[in-house]
């Protein structure tokens, strides 16, 4: 009886206006027409298929890779925005300001989950690569998806790279000072780089230490403050900007190429 | 019609429901071909506006003013420096051992010619030994084990009117370039 009560009072709901104005298709989806355009006329739904066949979503097949490093973007997305209300990126407060996280902070615990969130992120990114390139699914059609998802790889590697200098402490400044040095042998655009010499008017000099790649990466001649905002701001706003845009095209492209792990 | 005139030659203006209202001044104002050149000049300036303003972001990641550690600066008097010894007292402010033999005074830069680390003076093996990689350097700045490529570089140094050592950290000078032979990168006293 009162089952029967419930129901009619979710049918009473879905044909309220309200109701009928977030999701189009008229009252509750009863047959699979209806249950589809559900999904189709909802932004958030329809990124993800229609339907999935059974065989497809097997654990055993693709490891579920792919969901849990976008549910762990998801726990780094929500955990990084909560450290950015304590956090500041200037050389005099970061550190004591991670210590502070870390020790004072209700829930510090926070901070650690975003950091090993940062590692699990990494590792599950690898093994779905792994396993899209053991099951075959790079192939035709999907050869384009193969290639936004070695971006999403790429920014991800960047992601943890910027993030390991926040807590400026000597593991980070080090392990930057080496990583940004690498900058300096980027072809032409690397003071040290092979080709960087072409690049000048008789004696004058274009890419120098203080206008090659290094420098628009850490923003000076040497490690610093401005690296330290840099890799804050690309950290916090510029990476995971582009990141989000891949991953909507990657996610996309998964429906259009085929769906998830069928052959095709 | 590359010129855009109109007035010289007149295609016929297309009788569409919309043309046939207007009165002929109006074809003969704005007409097919000339709207089309015209859109080719809007779509010029706005591909042009938007390269500058990309060229403007990619300059502003250049400053012009750099709030970086003075690159030039006074060491005190040659006799400071022991005949013999290495001198780390200016390590952590400018990245600076200066360093005393038989021959002169000469200053090593602290960065290692690996990837970048600071090496640390190790006096009772004497030699220069970077943490990160187990680079080794002989008091020289010679690299004698580990990964390191090349010996430390050394900074230009000279005497002020005064009689004061100025190390200036702009002018690098590199062995393997035959640049130590360089009177500025040796100072003799």
């Amino acid at each position: 009886m009162s089952e029967e009560k419930q129901k009619s009072l979710l049918e009473k709901a879905a044909e309220s206006q309200i109701w009928k104005s977030i999701f189009r298709g008229g009252g509750v989806p009863r047959n699979r027409r209806q249950r589809m355009m559900s999904v189709l006329n909802s932004v958030f739904l329809h990124l993800h298929p229609v339907r999935l066949p059974k065989h497809a979503v097997k654990l055993k097949f693709t490891w579920c890779m792919g969901g849990l490093s976008f549910f762990i973007f998801l726990i780094l997305t929500i955990s990084g925005i909560l450290l950015m209300f304590y956090y500041r990126p200037t050389i005099e407060y970061a550190y004591t300001d991670i210590i502070d996280l870390a020790e004072q902070v209700p829930f510090g615990i926070m901070r650690e989950l975003h950091r090993w969130g940062a590692h699990a992120m990494v590792i599950t990114v690898w093994l779905h690569m792994f396993r899209v390139f053991m099951t075959g699914s790079y192939k035709p059609p999907r050869e384009f998806n193969w290639a936004v998802g070695v971006i999403l790889l790429l920014l991800t590697l960047l992601l943890s790279f910027t993030g390991y200098l926040l807590p400026w402490d000597q593991l980070a400044i080090w392990a930057i000072t080496v990583g940004s040095n690498m900058a300096r042998a980027t072809p032409f655009l690397g003071s040290e780089g092979p080709g960087a010499s072409l690049l000048a008017i008789g004696d004058i000099n274009f890419i120098t230490m203080g206008s090659d790649a290094r420098f628009a990466l850490i923003g000076g001649r040497f490690m610093g403050e401005a690296a330290l905002l840099r890799f804050y701001v690309l950290h916090c706003i510029g990476l995971p900007f582009i990141i989000m845009i891949f991953m909507a095209v990657h996610f996309w492209r998964v429906r259009k190429d085929g769906g998830i792990s069928t052959p095709v | 019609m590359p010129d855009g005139k109109s007035t010289v030659s007149k295609p016929p203006v297309p009788k569409s429901p919309a043309a046939l209202g207007k009165t002929t001044k109006d074809s003969e104002d704005i007409n097919r071909r000339s709207f089309f050149s015209w859109l080719s000049f809007g779509w010029i300036g706005f591909v042009a506006a938007t390269g500058g303003f990309f060229t403007m972001m990619l300059r502003f990641f250049f400053p012009n003013v750099l709030f970086e550690p003075v690159q030039t600066f006074l060491a005190g008097y040659p006799d400071d420096y022991i005949i013999g010894e290495v001198d780390t007292k200016w390590k952590d402010k400018y990245g600076v051992w200066i360093i005393r033999n038989d021959q002169g005074i000469y200053a090593l830069s602290t960065v290692c010619t690996h990837l970048g680390c600071t090496p640390n003076w190790l006096a009772s093996a004497k030699k220069f030994k970077c943490p990160c990689h187990g680079s080794g350097f002989k008091s020289t700045g010679i690299n004698f084990e580990g990964p390191a490529p090349r010996p430390l570089e050394r900074y230009r140094i000279v005497l002020a009117d005064d009689g004061q050592i100025i190390v200036d950290k702009t002018k690098k000078f590199q062995q393997e370039k035959g640049q130590w032979e360089d009177p500025e990168a040796l100072l003799k006293v």
